[in-house]
């Protein structure tokens, strides 16, 4: 039976803004069923994002949605995080919203491993604005600001999101919704920071600078360059060239960022208690006095 | 230090613990100097009672962070001083249009840029109102001596929360740093901490959006776009202005029901002294001495900055045949005075210190005795 995402969205804000053909929706969707999958509560979930096409995102999906200023989603997640730990957070960004303006957010949030998990959809461009080149452009690739080509090196938002810290690393991309899925599901579950990159297509501003207009195409295009993680260690170095692994990546127990700050406010309320008991021992032990003025002067 | 109700305290712990009396329970910051006391108390105290302390990558997410723990159902405060005050702008701006309540401390130091830290200064006074981008109005604080630091602190949760609107705590270095001793005002005199709930019920008509936090089963959007009634981004024109003009109305027309200043000896003065924060202790002094020479001046000192108290400004010039305005920046609040006056023959003239020392009562009658003279 046809998976029913009726419950998940907010219809009545249909049509959405996006381009057809563009891989957002296919991210969002495999989000969604993720959610499903694990029986999470739209009541108890938030859905947070930046600035982007990405993060136009929770707009569209029933829950506590929150769309933030550019870059800045994930510290406003932090926030919502820590005051209600018992509850879901999920983040949805773009490359541009993650890798440039966000990028200190990203590794701190790395760092942290707070139980957030964030889905990135790279698209390697910033659509919305115009199709200027982000961190994760190809370099050579054109762009709105990159008429001759990209002079910049790219990110590679999987390995800095390892070096970083995060404890649940993986990648997949718009071709395969149902491994998709799995992946985001099982950073879902995971208790920690969890990065799902996801290679996603925008002919509309990459594509038709690049030699694929086609969104059908650039699509395939993008599943052709993936390779399996297991596979990776078999490529040679030349074999590697524009290739991309897929798959979990990165998987690690560490503690998680709420649950230490919840062992240090037990601690902090146990010292006050303790010394709370040691003041009202102190006081027990005194001599009790008769009464004012009852004691003999030696003046 | 603290014996009963009576206690030993600098500025900036002065709102740690009035933040805490308040309701308080989230902190999310970033270091900087002069305002790092207010972190480093608020990392002691906030875990023994529950709460939240962050410290954050950058000003910049210790600002959404607040905004995040707000809306989370928390009372959240950040602390800063003028760099990281601009920093902070960007999502003082997404609190405004999201009607986040939050309390942000501003220990004014000097600038621009990195300035003179951490020198006193009180140039943030144009920054609190119109650093964000765009048309908003705001709340802005400028309390004088720690004791009325404390209540001030506990106005601006209980205004931010009433108005659902971030608002700005607007020290100086002098006041985060002038350590004396005052009694902490009973509950009776405080009257009482409401939750958000209580504020909910009462001053729903205050949000544009739908009032509720999250997780309350509303399944609420909050959006830093233009929005309608019901929280979602929206291009309509009519609808775009209804939302703008409810952001600054909400505050702008109840004005009444926030301003709050000291009046000192104004009611036959012919020179009255119109200041706020730090100078307004000065003033005083500079006011007393010159009454005991004859002289007839008067001191008015702002408590609440913004909304402006334009209709008192205007009223108390029209009775005074000059009026001096000292500052510790180069005519910020002057300016604003001249604009509420309205009057082309008013002898309005400024002490403007601007070099990170507090302004002294001698500077302030020196002006009093030049200005007596050519009335």
């Amino acid at each position: 039976m046809a998976f029913d995402y009726s419950l998940w969205l907010r219809p009545e804000l249909m049509p959405h803004i996006w381009c057809p053909g563009c891989g957002i929706g296919i991210v969002l969707k495999s989000a969604i069923r993720a959610m499903e999958l694990l029986g999470w509560d739209q009541d108890t979930t938030a859905f947070v994002s930046g600035i982007g096409c990405t993060s136009r995102a929770p707009g569209y999906v029933n829950m506590n949605t929150l769309h933030t200023t550019h870059g800045r989603a994930l510290t406003f997640a932090t926030g919502l995080k820590m005051a209600a730990p018992d509850k879901k957070v999920v983040v949805m960004a773009g490359d541009g919203d993650t890798a440039a303006i966000g990028g200190n957010h990203f590794i701190h949030s790395c760092r942290r491993n707070i139980d957030i998990t964030l889905v990135i959809v790279n698209n390697e461009i910033y659509g919305m604005t115009g199709g200027q080149f982000s961190p994760t452009t190809p370099t050579g690739a054109r762009a709105a600001t990159a008429p001759y080509g990209v002079v910049d090196p790219g990110f590679d938002l999987c390995e800095l999101a390892m070096a970083a810290g995060a404890t649940y690393v993986a990648r997949g991309h718009v071709a395969n919704g149902i491994f998709l899925e799995r992946l985001i599901k099982n950073g879902m579950a995971h208790k920690g920071f969890a990065v799902i990159e996801v290679m996603s297509n925008c002919h509309t501003q990459y594509g038709r600078r690049n030699q694929h207009p086609d969104p059908a195409e650039l699509v395939e295009h993008i599943a052709s360059n993936a390779v399996m993680a297991t596979q990776w260690e078999k490529l040679s170095p030349e074999e590697r060239v524009g290739k991309y692994k897929i798959g979990l990546l990165h998987k690690a127990d560490r503690p998680e960022y709420c649950e230490e700050y919840h062992k240090l406010k037990d601690h902090a309320q146990q010292r006050v208690r303790d010394a709370a008991r040691k003041i009202a021992e102190a006081e027990a032990m005194k001599p009790k006095r008769e009464g004012q003025g009852g004691e003999p002067s030696e003046n | 230090m603290k014996l009963n109700n009576r206690v030993f305290w600098a500025g900036n712990e002065t709102i740690a613990e009035a933040a805490l009396r308040a309701g308080c329970n989230f902190y999310a910051g970033y270091p900087i100097t002069p305002s790092s006391e207010i972190a480093a108390l608020l990392s002691l105290r906030l875990p023994q009672t529950g709460g939240v302390f962050l410290q954050m990558e950058d000003e910049i997410a210790a600002m959404g962070a607040v905004v995040g723990g707000s809306l989370g159902g928390s009372k959240a405060l950040t602390a800063t001083s003028g760099p990281g005050f601009s920093l902070k702008q960007e999502n003082l701006g997404y609190a405004i249009m999201t009607e986040t309540p939050c309390v942000l401390v501003n220990v004014q130091r000097g600038g621009p840029s990195t300035g003179a830290p951490t020198a006193p200064a009180q140039a943030d006074v144009m920054q609190a109102r119109w650093g964000t981008h765009g048309d908003h109005s705001i709340i802005a604080l400028t309390p004088g001596y720690p004791e009325e630091l404390y209540r001030e602190t506990v106005r601006a949760f209980h205004l931010s929360e009433m108005f659902r609107t971030p608002v700005i705590l607007l020290i100086d270095e002098i006041i985060a740093h002038t350590t004396e001793s005052f009694t902490i005002p009973s509950d009776d005199d405080l009257g009482p901490v409401h939750p958000r709930s209580w504020y909910l019920e009462r001053f729903a008509e205050n949000s544009f959006r739908p009032f509720h936090d999250f997780y309350q089963g509303h399944h609420i959007h909050i959006t830093g776009l233009s929005h309608n009634e019901k929280g979602f981004g929206t291009t309509t024109p009519e609808v775009i202005q209804r939302g703008i003009e409810h952001l600054v109305n909400k505050i702008e027309l109840r004005q009444s029901e926030i301003e709050r200043n000291e009046s000192y000896m104004l009611d036959d003065a012919d020179i009255a002294i119109i200041t706020f924060g730090s100078p307004g202790r000065a003033s005083k002094e500079a006011v007393d001495i010159a009454r005991a020479e004859g002289i007839k001046a008067g001191l008015m000192r702002i408590i609440t900055f913004w909304p402006f108290p334009t209709e008192t400004i205007r009223t108390l010039v029209d009775k005074v045949r000059a009026v001096i305005v000292p500052e510790m920046n180069m005519g910020m609040l002057r300016g604003e005075v001249e604009r509420a006056a309205m009057r082309r023959d008013v002898k309005l003239h400024g002490v403007n210190c601007v070099g990170g020392v507090p302004i002294e009562p001698q500077q302030v009658l020196d002006k009093i005795r030049e200005v007596h003279r050519g009335l």
